[in-house]
């Protein structure tokens, strides 16, 4: 999937326009999947067909939502910091204590975009997971994403964005202008084309499920139906963590929120798993 | 909170420390590792110092060791924000004790993700 040259130049200006912020060429997987779940909200075929439309009408709150799909929610390592702690101070003792025999730990990152959120997430789990062997599937629409991704290779300004300094120099090195993933972190995820609106991805069930940023671009319907299927790949008694604004109340009441301060971690208060 | 902007360009200092205020920090600025100790020394207490590594008089390292030296200031929380990027000079920088290190150039979201790291920010603060 890809965009056109002329959608990606009209979303670059009114971006510009509105934010003052520079999409420069090269960008245009970050359009396409900031875009997507606008699309599919719009009920309509593709990126190229949406942008279509807003360019026959004047300025309005769809232009303001595609430019705050652009500039808002930058992915970013260790993203919200407290998820993270969440998971190597309760989630994963938790699942320890209770599953002591269990050798391995099964995580899924939804929506993963270019691979911080998978990459944060097994340098979290080196310590704290020691003796399990670790598998994460990392997914997402969009297969640009994906592939810079697998590639585990950053910026300057993508590595600036919440890596530890000790996690930069223990698990990167340099790579010209930009800083390379270890291969044994990059061993640890898998990267997998997936619409979260399809059947789960293989590599399930999975014990720890981060679902967090993305149901906040869809409507009710849609929110529920992507919670039942993650439910569904969910291990019995597995964890869920969503966004920090969001919530699985009111949606599905399925769901028992975890206090562990700051973090929206659930568990699946149904033993029933796929 | 304070912070201290230590960098021997003005320009630099500034935007740092405007990045600093929309975050809710009030900032004092030295343009060098010893005019920043002397407003340490003067008693002026800071929870974050942001440090250049190059500077005239005395550089970033040098400051970071001197206030790892001295007791009464193991509470300030040490950033490095340079040009140095070397995978050697993190290094270097943290063995020190630097708490974090950002390489110029950088978004002012990093620096916001940086303090979330540090504990003196939370993360709905970070715009």
């Amino acid at each position: 999937m890809s965009i056109s040259a002329g959608t990606f130049t009209f979303v670059a200006d009114l971006v510009r326009r509105c934010s003052a912020i520079e999409l420069p060429a090269g960008k245009e997987y970050l359009v396409e999947s900031r875009l997507l779940p606008l699309v599919r909200q719009a009920d309509l075929a593709g990126v190229d067909e949406y942008v279509a439309t807003l360019r026959t009408v004047p300025h309005c709150a769809e232009h303001d939502r595609v430019v705050d799909a652009l500039t808002t929610n930058e992915t970013s390592w260790f993203r919200d910091f407290t998820p993270f702690q969440a998971l190597t101070q309760h989630v994963v003792p938790t699942l320890a204590a209770e599953h002591p025999d269990q050798r391995s730990l099964r995580v899924w990152s939804a929506a993963c975009s270019t691979g911080q959120e998978p990459y944060s997430i097994a340098m979290a789990l080196l310590d704290c997971a020691a003796g399990r062997s670790v598998q994460i599937t990392a997914t997402d629409i969009s297969r640009e994403v994906l592939g810079r991704g697998r590639a585990g290779r950053y910026s300057q300004v993508e590595i600036n964005r919440g890596l530890p300094a000790a996690m930069l120099v223990r698990h990167f090195a340099r790579a010209g202008t930009e800083w390379e993933l270890s291969k044994a972190m990059r061993s640890r995820v898998t990267f997998t084309q997936h619409n979260l609106l399809d059947p789960p991805p293989a590599g399930g069930p999975f014990d720890i499920i981060f679902l967090r940023n993305v149901l906040i671009y869809f409507d009710l319907a849609t929110r529920r139906e992507v919670l039942g299927r993650v439910r569904a790949v969910l291990a019995p008694r597995g964890f869920l963590l969503l966004g920090a604004t969001e919530s699985t109340f009111g949606i599905e009441d399925t769901w028992e929120h975890v206090a562990t301060g700051p973090g929206c971690l659930y568990r699946s208060n149904t033993r029933s798993s796929a | 909170m304070k912070a201290l902007v230590i960098d021997d360009s003005a320009t630099m200092r500034h935007i740092v420390a405007d990045i600093l205020g929309g975050l809710g920090f009030e900032s004092s600025q030295a343009a060098n590792g010893r005019e920043a100790l002397d407003l340490l020394e003067s008693g002026e207490s800071f929870e974050l110092a942001c440090i250049d590594w190059n500077m005239p008089v005395m550089d970033g390292l040098e400051f970071v060791a001197a206030v790892r030296a001295r007791r009464r200031w193991r509470d300030l929380t040490l950033m490095m924000v340079t040009t140095e990027g070397e995978q050697g000079q993190v290094v270097r920088a943290l063995a020190a004790g630097a708490h974090e290190y950002v390489i110029k150039p950088f978004t002012p979201d990093a620096l916001a993700s940086k303090l979330v790291l540090l504990g003196l920010l939370r993360g709905e603060q970070v715009p």
